[in-house]
């Protein structure tokens, strides 16, 4: 506004619209509240107006939604919508969403506030900004029209007489014009302001700006997973495949060999694949268990517990499904942790226990070794607290000089489902 | 080489590499073939319709990707519960195992790395003694279960443990006794001690050894 030309360029015609469809809509608004608040009362004595109080207490929903269209008209800065997307499909679960969001009670009196007051503070500005400034303006076409140019009233409230004095008073016209273009943009830009005040705060849009942070953080952890899997699959399918047929054909070959030189090197090549094929499942294994995904975290983990160097107790008391991606961190925790102990705690032995409460996984991996491990020391227990806090978990170590170290791993998630498949969780 | 009767096997395996290997190599050691399928849908009709002496199978097929091999597997065995099975695993996995041994008697049950198919000679041997009723497990899943050291089997001696291990492979007395070298009447000795350990009553008489392994396995 404060640019050199703001009262030709568009904003005032901007500004000028916005007050007027606020000024309509708010009186529409007034009487559609006022009756359907009146007809909701009296009928809600026979039950039948509930619905429409109901439909009443959710107006500002509307309201604010074409509030926020509006907006777009003197705001370029988009108004995000405060509203979180139901839980479950189906007006139930809206009706539950929307009446317990602060939002929807802050755009009710938002709607009453806007029915009551601001709709003629609007029509008010208009009038002063820009009927009244253009009717001066046209005293002239007055004069000329119904005046039979003779006479023509300012404002009714004095009179002109003359052609000069008309031309005068259209000048005065164009100079009120430019003032109030001024006034219709302050006017504009204020309503604007408290608008967004009310329906579409800042800090809402910061709110979902951190929503969408962590959403995305969680989906590049989903995807990484995802793509674990592939590879496991692909490694699995493929590679696998072909050197165990080759193990097999070189033991066939094998059999036809006559004892020689050539029977020797055929035994060094097959003892060879096989040493091959060894190392691919280990690491076809580490890249993303079957177990994992066929059986859940339970099985998993005992299977890790399996292949541990340290004997280890396992003590998990879960009796079925987690969320994907809770489970497979949860394992490369765990995995991770016994790799440590069998690697630097010099323990005898470990123990993994926890289980599922109050709507979290707890998992606490133990041993009775030496102690002094630090998270950051290059155990690789950082990047795996990094992936726990993706999920909203927390990774704790305690692990005092001389022992003994424990880990305990939280993960807030849904809880444990019974299996859909009953041979799953035999 | 041919070491027991022909078979008539059915094979299912989607790597169709895998399949048409292990076919050659079944027919190569005189056993018949009579259905070479790669999906656990396809292994259930054909089995039902040929009725086969021993069905090998991969454990992840189509079109899930998961275990629906061993759930074939274990199907097919709640319907005809002596059904030989040789599963073939992509890595051991005692849980595989012990879904698999829960199904019909326990008997005439294999499951075995599918590295194995490249030692030959053991994987025939394996063949023949699931097809005979015997049980046989993988040597790796062995080798697992015996670092956990828990009950029951906290009260076997460590050569008695040895030789569960043993019976676990699927060996007799005869190839046990070869294996630890001694002789087969200390062996025969051992398996009565876990057995008595174990607590199976003497009077159900043949398959008290499946059920000594069963034991090992769950432990």
């Amino acid at each position: 506004m404060s640019r050199p030309g703001y009262a030709l360029s568009p904003w005032p015609w901007r500004s000028a619209g916005y007050l007027l469809t606020g000024a309509l809509t708010g009186a529409v608004l007034l009487v559609g509240l006022v009756v359907s608040a009146v007809a909701g009362g009296v009928l809600a004595l026979a039950l039948v107006g509930l619905p429409l109080l109901l439909g009443t207490a959710l107006a500002g929903l509307p309201v604010a939604r074409l509030e926020r269209a509006r907006l777009r008209l003197v705001d370029g800065d988009p108004a995000p919508d405060p509203h979180l997307p139901p839980a479950a499909p189906g007006l139930r679960a809206w009706l539950i969403t929307r009446l317990r969001e602060r939002a929807t009670w802050r755009e009710l009196g938002h709607a009453v506030l806007f029915a009551a007051l601001l709709w003629p503070v609007d029509a008010l500005a208009l009038t002063a900004g820009l009927l009244l400034p253009a009717a001066v303006t046209a005293t002239p076409l007055l004069m000329a029209t119904v005046g039979d140019g003779r006479e023509a009233k300012v404002l009714k409230l004095w009179t002109v007489t003359s052609w000069p004095a008309a031309a005068a008073a259209a000048v005065l016209g164009v100079a009120l014009l430019a003032v109030g273009a001024y006034l219709l943009g302050v006017a504009a830009g204020a309503r604007a302001g408290l608008t967004r005040l009310l329906i579409a705060p800042r800090e809402a849009g910061l709110h979902a700006v951190v929503t969408e942070l962590t959403r995305s953080r969680v989906r590049l952890v989903d995807a990484f997973e995802a793509e674990r899997r592939r590879i496991e699959r692909d490694l699995h399918d493929g590679a696998q495949q072909r050197l165990v047929a080759l193990t097999m054909t070189l033991g066939l070959a094998r059999l036809d060999a006559p004892p020689g030189p050539l029977a020797d090197q055929l035994a060094r090549a097959h003892d060879e694949a096989g040493r091959a094929l060894e190392e691919l499942r280990e690491l076809i294994h580490g890249i993303h268990p079957q177990v994992l995904a066929d059986y859940g975290l339970a099985a998993a983990v005992a299977d890790a517990a399996d292949r541990s160097a340290v004997p280890v107790d396992v003590d998990l008391d879960l009796t079925g499904r987690l969320p994907g991606s809770v489970e497979a961190a949860a394992y490369f925790v765990v995995c991770e942790a016994l790799a440590n102990v069998a690697r630097h705690s010099g323990a005898s032995r470990a123990r993994v226990g926890g289980g599922h409460r109050d709507g979290r996984l707890l998992l606490e991996i133990g041993d009775d070794g030496r102690g002094g491990a630090r998270a950051g020391a290059g155990s690789g227990l950082t990047g795996l607290a990094d992936r726990v806090s993706v999920l909203d978990g927390r990774l704790t170590l305690s692990s005092p000089v001389g022992g003994p170290t424990l880990l305990r791993v939280e993960i807030p998630c849904a809880p444990c489902l019974p299996c859909e498949t009953a041979e799953h969780c035999a | 080489m041919r070491d027991g009767r022909a078979l008539r096997v059915a094979l299912a395996e989607d790597s169709v590499l895998l399949r048409e290997g292990l076919t050659g190599l079944l027919q190569r050691c005189g056993h018949e073939v009579v259905a070479a399928v790669g999906d656990a849908e396809a292994l259930v009709a054909e089995v039902r319709e040929r009725d086969p002496d021993i069905v090998v199978t991969d454990v992840r097929m189509p079109l899930g990707f998961q275990d629906e091999g061993l759930h074939a597997a274990v199907r097919l065995r709640a319907e005809r519960p002596a059904l030989p099975v040789l599963v073939l695993s992509q890595y051991v996995q005692h849980r595989y195992a012990s879904d698999l041994l829960d199904s019909g008697d326990g008997t005439g049950i294999g499951y075995l790395l599918k590295d194995r198919v490249g030692r030959i000679e053991e994987f025939v041997t394996a063949l023949s003694e699931v097809a005979d009723g015997g049980t046989v497990v993988d040597p790796e899943v062995v080798r697992q279960l015996l670092r956990r050291r828990r009950d029951p089997l906290e009260r076997l001696s460590p050569r008695e443990r040895e030789v569960l291990a043993l019976m676990a492979e699927g060996r007799s007395n005869g190839a046990i006794a070869r294996a630890l070298v001694v002789s087969e009447a200390a062996v025969g000795k051992h398996v009565g001690g876990i057995l008595a350990k174990l607590d199976l009553p003497p009077a159900d008489g043949t398959h008290r050894r499946v059920l000594a392994v069963l034991a090992f396995l769950r432990a």
